[in-house]
């Protein structure tokens, strides 16, 4: 994926899970570093909404998650792994309208079962891997 | 149309955007699950919504939201007010019900930024 390319930029970002108060704090972090680097809007606006579902399900499921960024001069990859309880039927839990949301999550607007259809929408590449009681780990990549 | 014209249709109240009432708006989104405002809602657009919580403006900046419209009569909380502040998303409020705050406003010309799923609007 980023193997043969130069990484330009790296950082990762801590997301605290379990808890609404911060989200979106990364996302914006996230967008801000990428107008500065002068990525065309759209393609800012993609990776700030992928960014900020990944975060959204960090707090809305996990115990904490790590959300990592690299930025190639042709890509923006971003990697969110999570310590939460993970997803047991990956394929369900794509499906739009599937969710598993607490009342509290719904009560935040969120919940809705459209997040990780909505990563995959917004993505150029998408892949999820989880682990039932362990955690889940995405990877997205936005071609500029 | 200018904001300040939708400021004027919903007999609205300006809680943060008093300097940018001049922006101009032509397209809207209104909805309560801010999962279905990243699905859908288009950049440059009003966002119409009865939630009052700060996701509704960290939600409106991911998406470039030009300005936030909270419906039935409800009030921001502070947070999301100062929130609004810090990120210059311009915030206001209306006693109009969803259903009449998008009638009136299509009445006068702003349209849906999507008309329907799946299919892109002509704005020609």
């Amino acid at each position: 994926m980023t193997s043969h390319e130069t990484v330009a930029y790296e950082n990762s970002f801590l997301v605290e899970g379990k808890t609404f108060e911060n989200a979106g704090h990364v996302s914006r972090q996230v967008k801000t570093l990428l107008q500065k680097m002068k990525f065309p809007k759209e393609v800012v606006r993609r990776a700030a909404i992928v960014t900020y579902e990944a975060e959204i399900n960090i707090c809305s499921y996990a115990e904490r998650g790590k959300i990592v960024l690299r930025v190639t001069p042709k890509q923006i990859n971003i990697e969110a792994t999570d310590e939460g309880q993970g997803i047991a039927d990956i394929e369900l839990a794509m499906k739009e309208g599937y969710s598993t949301a607490t009342p509290k999550i719904v009560h935040m607007g969120f919940g809705a079962g459209m997040g990780l259809a909505n990563i995959k929408r917004f993505s150029d590449e998408f892949h999820i891997t989880s682990e039932v009681g362990k955690g889940t780990h995405l990877e997205i990549i936005i071609r500029a | 149309m200018k904001l300040r014209e939708v400021k004027e249709i919903l007999e609205a109240e300006v809680f943060v955007g008093h300097d940018q009432l001049d922006m101009e708006v032509k397209t809207a989104f209104g909805a309560d699950l801010m999962s279905d405002v990243l699905a859908f809602a288009k950049a440059g657009s009003l966002l119409l919504t009865g939630l009052t919580n700060p996701q509704v403006v960290r939600t409106s900046d991911v998406l470039d939201i030009a300005a936030i419209i909270i419906v039935r009569g409800k009030r921001p909380l502070i947070e999301t007010i100062l929130l609004a502040e810090e990120l210059k998303i311009p915030l206001l409020g209306t006693r109009y019900i969803l259903f009449e705050t998008a009638g009136r406003l299509y009445s006068h010309g702003i349209v849906g930024c999507v008309e329907r799923v799946g299919e892109k609007r002509d704005f020609s």
